[in-house]
């Protein structure tokens, strides 16, 4: 049986990777950072939150997270979190229970500084020429 | 019969909610993009609808990473604003429209969009914030409010053209409701942005500028757009854009371009502003 035109998906999914300095946050991702991404949920709880900040690796201890994922949250490796499929909107209740804004860790992700980072915003933001393939970036 | 007559899009960047409630809208910074809204809160005082649905995403604070909905509809009578880990923000209850919302669902459904329905559940910033911009602090929303949380934060979102069709969809349900309403629709996220990785901080204002050309034309170019085009141009969060095409395929193929706003930053963020009504 043929497929007809109808039945073909049209959205792919594939070129993603060629996209610098970005992760995809898709399902197979979100499979892989599924205990990063419920433990930092946890901390919406205040007691949770207490909790945590009084013996954080005791805390980690109740998720069964890979030792990667256990050293770059105990790290606050932002960038690695990401990689080892933790997203963003999840991370957030971390750093906010850490007292820190989306603008401080995407600061961080990128190697600036907070007040670097704020004002290439200032100034329009990070322009695309240059960031649309790995193939521009050295 | 019920009408959708004009669309509303808007970014919903938590800074906003934030400057906002900690009465920062006068500082240099937020003054720009809070005045930016001046018309929109006139037009929307005059046109003054029944009902909003307004489609948002919600950023892990009703839905965690144990249930995904694609698309949802909220059902309930009422929708307290979440906590999203500082505390409620402090601003009304949105007050739903139940019988409105199931009649919705209920049609969506026969229309082949599964919907999720949800009777239960806090609304966060990505529904709060819109509200904020368009309404101020009033004691009560003016209106009611059906909620449409759309998933755009773990990939793959709907696609694009699949947003458009639910907005036809939505009218046809709304188009079989009995009563005589008046409904605004509202998309809402984006524009261009991106929150993690060494990218970081991207803005497209000439991409951001042809999606919203489009949008105000017909809305056949948006609707095309293939995912890859959004996350290399728009930023991986530029995603949230895909709602617009819901609140665009809502309305008539020919339509009037009220009002447009776009401010860089908000944040880390664009922000887009575009109003439409049925020509």
């Amino acid at each position: 049986m043929t497929a007809s035109a109808e039945d073909v998906r049209k959205e792919p999914m594939e070129g993603f990777d060629d996209i610098p300095g970005t992760t995809l946050f898709d399902a197979q991702r979100a499979r892989q950072g599924y205990h990063v991404n419920q433990f930092c949920m946890s901390l919406m709880k205040a007691e949770n939150r207490a909790e945590f900040k009084a013996d954080e690796g005791q805390y980690l201890g109740k998720w069964p997270l890979t030792d990667a994922q256990r050293e770059a949250i105990l790290k606050r490796d932002w960038g690695r979190m990401i990689e080892l499929g933790g997203n963003i909107y999840y991370l957030s209740k971390l750093f906010s229970t850490d007292g820190k804004s989306f603008q401080f860790v995407a600061a961080t992700m990128t190697g600036l500084t907070q007040e670097q980072y704020a004002q290439m915003m200032l100034n329009g933001g990070r322009p695309v020429a240059g960031n649309r393939s790995k193939s521009e970036w050295k | 019969m019920a009408k959708i007559v004009a669309s509303v899009n808007v970014s919903h960047v938590p800074a906003i909610g934030a400057a906002w409630d900690l009465k920062k809208t006068q500082e240099p910074y937020w003054k720009p993009v809070f005045e930016g809204f001046d018309f929109s809160k006139k037009w929307i005082a005059d046109l003054k609808p029944d009902v909003i649905i307004l489609v948002y995403n919600d950023h892990a604070s009703a839905f965690d990473a144990t249930i995904i909905p694609t698309f949802a509809l909220g059902c309930a009578a009422e929708f307290p604003p979440a906590d999203e880990g500082w505390g409620p923000r402090p601003v009304p209850t949105v007050i739903g429209h139940p019988v409105m919302a199931s009649h919705i669902a209920q049609s969506l459904i026969l229309d082949e969009f599964d919907m999720t329905i949800i009777n239960k559940m806090d609304v966060d910033h990505g529904l709060t914030v819109p509200l904020t911009l368009m309404f101020g602090q009033p004691q009560a929303w003016p209106c009611k409010i059906i909620p449409l949380p759309v998933n755009v934060v773990q990939f793959p979102p709907p696609t694009g053209n699949r947003c458009f069709n639910l907005g036809k969809a939505l009218k046809r349900a709304v188009e079989s409701y009995p009563e005589d309403l008046r409904v605004v629709i509202f998309g809402t996220g984006g524009m261009s942005h991106q929150l993690q990785g060494k990218r970081a901080g991207l803005i497209n204002k000439e991409w951001d500028k042809r999606f919203l050309d489009s949008l105000a034309s017909d809305g056949e170019v948006a609707r095309k757009i293939p995912f890859i085009e959004y996350v290399r141009e728009a930023g991986s969060e530029g995603i949230e854009m895909v709602m617009w095409l819901i609140s665009r395929g809502a309305l008539n193929a020919r339509v009037k371009e009220i009002y447009r706003f776009y401010h860089v930053p908000a944040s880390n963020t664009a922000l887009g502003h575009l109003i439409l009504e049925n020509a």
